[in-house]
């Protein structure tokens, strides 16, 4: 009887080596994707493909972009409630690192660590990726929230029920609940405008134009070039979001 | 058939009817006319005003100043960048006036000292020691800033 039982657990093991090993093998074999470039060529020549443009090396961290999409966007004036805004990150020589984000920066920054102790601090523009295959979309239960043929995602205000799944689900943290309409609200790069011929209200008023955006499609578009000269950068790129903001000089430590 | 599964496939087809009838009633007219959204919430997205003007519509009356400033160091900053939203202005000059800032907290927000600052892209100053009781644009014109 006990050599029975001896013999079913060793064939159950062999084959779950068996199993495991095979997946293994199985997925090794599906070619890996690079995610600067998914999002950029999705839809081949179809129009406008929005994508914006960071350059952290021009950042000079005034907070004008922040403040102007507040004013631009009826967004609440709390300092808890931003479509987009920006964080100090400071490395300290020890290796630990201190991100700040006052009032989005909005109000300005001041640098909290002393300057013998920094290694390296910089500005990070943070706003919606306007993700290609965005994880916010996919959750939403009713279709108030959905990626326009032009690549940007909207929330439509009226079918939105408020139920806050797509603000769990967006990796970035760029949505939040609208504190008197009660549903979610979330960064349009500007849609209004962009349908008028203006530029979105934070890169119009970017003092160093840090940030632009433009169509993926036209080769000739400054977006685009961008994404081809420079060493561009998606933010967590492991999730496959399809994300379409490119970061320049993007440092690794940034979440 | 039986009796009673002939009265629950009836009850069946009723439910489903009124099922379908109250999806059609209560899905909006352009649902998925683009996917699965209301293709209108794309035109009451675009359709909200834009409150900052952009530059151009500056140069029609502040041509003088503008051109001043598009020579000078601030030449890549939009007017509204200071000045703030120009909407209510260019509708009513007389009344509604734009934004002066004139604090010197205001032109440190972006020339203030600061480590995460790149050196190469704004001069910047240690306001607490440069001149701290008088106000920058006493000296500084910000439409003419020099080196």
């Amino acid at each position: 009887m006990k050599n029975v039982k001896e013999n079913q657990s060793r064939r159950k093991f062999i084959r779950n080596a068996g199993m495991t090993l095979g997946t293994l093998l199985v997925t090794s074999a599906i070619p890996s994707f690079n995610a600067v470039l998914f999002a950029a060529n999705k839809p081949k020549g179809k129009g406008v493909w929005y994508g914006i443009a960071i350059d952290i090396e021009k950042c000079i961290g005034c907070g004008n972009c922040a403040k102007s999409c507040k004013i631009e966007n009826d967004v609440p004036q709390e300092p808890f409630f931003f479509r987009n805004w920006v964080e100090q990150y400071t490395i300290k020589h020890d290796g630990s690192i201190v991100v700040e984000s006052p009032n989005g920066g909005i109000d300005g920054f001041t640098q909290s660590v002393p300057d013998a102790e920094i290694e390296k601090s910089f500005f990070v523009p943070k706003m919606c990726n306007h993700c290609a295959k965005s994880p916010c979309v996919q959750v939403c239960p009713v279709g108030a929230t959905f990626e326009t043929p032009d690549g940007v995602v909207l929330v439509d205000e009226k079918y939105c029920i408020g139920c806050r799944y797509c603000v769990q689900a967006c990796p970035y943290g760029c949505r939040y609940i609208h504190p008197t309409k009660n549903v979610v609200d979330k960064c349009t790069l500007c849609y209004h405008r962009l349908k008028k011929g203006l530029m979105p209200a934070c890169m119009q008023n970017c003092p160093t134009q840090a940030r632009i955006s433009g169509d993926l499609n036209d080769p000739e578009s400054e977006v685009s070039k961008f994404v081809k000269t420079k060493n561009v950068y998606v933010l967590k790129p492991h999730l496959n979001t399809g994300s379409k903001l490119y970061y320049n000089a993007l440092n690794q430590e940034v979440r | 058939m039986p009796v009673q599964l002939k009265r629950l496939l009836i009850l069946g087809v009723v439910l489903f009817s009124v099922f379908l009838l109250f999806k059609y009633l209560l899905t909006p007219a352009s649902f998925g006319q683009y996917g699965h959204y209301r293709g209108l919430a794309l035109e009451e997205n675009a359709a909200l005003t834009a409150k900052y003007t952009g530059s151009e519509a500056c140069y029609d009356c502040h041509d003088s100043i503008v051109a001043v400033k598009n020579e000078s160091l601030h030449s890549s900053i939009a007017c509204e960048s200071c000045h703030g939203p120009g909407f209510k202005h260019i509708e009513d000059p007389e009344n509604e006036k734009m934004d002066q800032p004139d604090s010197r907290e205001f032109c440190a927000h972006c020339h203030a000292f600061n480590k995460a600052r790149p050196e190469k892209a704004i001069t910047q100053q240690d306001i607490r020691e440069h001149n701290p009781d008088e106000k920058c644009i006493e000296c500084h014109n910000p439409h003419q800033p020099q080196q």
